[in-house]
């Protein structure tokens, strides 16, 4: 069970898991939840470069259209082919298998995220 | 400028929903179940077995009178006037341009008596275009809109549901003998009911008109009867991908003031040989040569064209997405288009633009998908 408290946010519905310098990025229940059952994820290649707030991928439902933001500035590390193949994975485990993407950056850079309690309170403390 | 805020409005079965677990959205000015557990699920519930759905935002207009009948050939594009009592028709509310106000279905109660539903973000423009039509004639139209709750339970299981469910009673007519959009009243526990074998999923369905004060009652008992069987609640996405693939327009998407009925191939709706109702100048003329048409767009993959997204024919820029998804039955995209009458033809190679990528697509006959008989 992920420890959701250890985690950093985005207002664009982001968690980020600090391990070191390599961040790993997926959405949050609360987007999941708002996006329906996710239907295509499209993620950026393994060695690309990503700048903080850039679109870097699409999470599509069958009602909508999630945009991809990248958190953090860095080099993509690794990209979850797991959850290409299967994208309900972002529905069924948000915080866990449906990870979307490792990326290598300067973790100083991410004192500057939210943490939980800010992230609950921009979502309306629905959680 | 803005508009003022309007408070949304609450199905009477508000709180049912909120015991259920459901998401809900705005639409029409109603908050209403957009999903309960999973879109997919309900959908493929529908497919399969069956799904519930709560329409009550749907507005409801009794007309009666010893004219009723030839007040509603002279309101609507159809000739309703010849339906055999027990009836349901779907019709269209037209200006006098041709264009499209609303799209209804209309049910014979009786000789002088129709029951006729609208959209809920119509409800307005249908109840003064009705007002103001009726004048003149012997008839009357009430908005019964909010003494009513609709009820949907749409599937190949539906009829095995409303079997199933104690307290409906009294049916006017078997439900193994009432064919597909015909009506029949019956009773749910004392309260009355109209029983109509109509819906806007592409399956075999039913949808139930009770009194809100009995709604609640209504759904937990098709719930409980139906939960067995494989019946559950599904939201509006589901409903919305499912009415998609049946290739049923949605009034704002498909259908609108500027559209006329033939360009959304909705020509035979319209009865062209009656001598005077509103709109027949409009939809006498031809469909100017550069008017688009609806068509039906299928494509390869996983990324789908949606609503708003522009259609190219090579670099020409030749019409819009009204609806799209990627299809939960078929499990590849599908959209319905305006496109221009040069690239409408059947099996005709078009592409969208899918926020940058050129999506190939390929112009197909409505429906995507239609049930087994």
């Amino acid at each position: 069970m992920t420890d959701l408290n250890a985690l950093k946010y985005t207002a664009e519905h982001e968690w980020i898991a600090l391990d070191g310098d390599l961040a790993t990025v997926g959405i949050t229940d609360f987007a999941a939840d708002k996006l329906g059952d996710v239907v295509f994820v499209e993620l950026p290649a393994a060695g690309s470069d990503v700048s903080a707030g850039q679109v870097v991928g699409e999470i599509e439902s069958t009602k909508s259209v999630g945009e991809l933001y990248a958190p953090l500035t860095g080099d993509v590390v690794e990209a979850n082919d797991a959850v290409v193949d299967d994208p309900s994975l972002v529905n069924s485990d948000p915080y866990g298998d449906g990870w979307l993407v490792k990326i290598r950056v300067d973790a100083a850079a991410a004192d500057d995220l939210l943490d939980r309690d800010a992230y609950v309170a921009l979502t309306g403390g629905a959680e | 400028m803005t508009d003022p805020v309007v408070p949304p409005r609450h199905s009477p079965l508000r709180a049912t929903h909120e015991a259920l677990g459901a998401s809900f959205t705005d639409f029409g000015g109603w908050l209403m179940p957009v999903r309960y557990t999973s879109d997919l699920a309900e959908h493929h519930a529908v497919r399969t077995a069956a799904g519930i759905f709560d329409i009550s935002h749907m507005a409801e207009f009794l007309v009666e009178g010893h004219e009723a009948a030839i007040f509603l050939d002279y309101a609507l594009a159809g000739r309703l006037s010849t339906m055999p009592v027990w009836k349901a028709k779907y019709s269209l509310l037209l200006e006098r341009s041709g264009g499209i106000l609303d799209d209804l279905v209309v049910y014979r109660l009786g000789d002088h008596s129709f029951f006729v539903v609208a959209n809920a973000g119509n409800h307005g423009p249908v109840a003064e275009a009705l007002a103001a039509r009726v004048s003149g004639f012997e008839a009357t139209v009430r908005d019964v809109s909010d003494e009513y709750a609709l009820i949907a339970v749409q599937g190949p299981i539906a009829r095995s549901v409303l079997e199933a469910t104690p307290g409906i009673a009294d049916l006017g007519r078997p439900l193994a003998d009432l064919p597909y959009y015909a009506a029949t009243d019956a009773f749910f526990e004392g309260v009355p009911l109209l029983v109509a074998r109509t819906g806007y999923t592409g399956e075999d369905g039913f949808e139930l008109y009770i009194a809100a004060s009995a709604a609640a009652r209504l759904w937990d008992a098709l719930l409980a009867a139906g939960s067995p069987l494989g019946l559950v609640p599904a939201g509006l996405a589901a409903r919305d991908t499912l009415r998609l693939e049946a290739g049923m327009p949605l009034y704002g998407h498909e259908l609108s003031l500027d559209i006329v009925p033939a360009q959304a191939g909705l020509g035979r709706v319209v009865a062209s040989d009656k001598n005077e109702f509103v709109g027949r100048e409009g939809v006498l003329a031809d469909v100017p040569a550069d008017a688009p048409v609806l068509v039906g767009l299928v494509a390869d993959g996983k990324r789908a064209g949606r609503a708003g997204y522009e259609v190219y024919r090579g670099d020409e820029r030749v019409g819009k997405i009204t609806s799209g998804a990627l299809s939960p039955t078929l499990q590849h995209p599908i959209a319905m288009a305006f496109v221009s009458q040069a690239a409408a033809a059947d099996g005709t190679a078009l592409t969208i633009d899918v926020r940058g990528t050129r999506i190939p697509a390929t112009v197909t006959a409505l429906p995507f998908y239609r049930r087994k008989k």
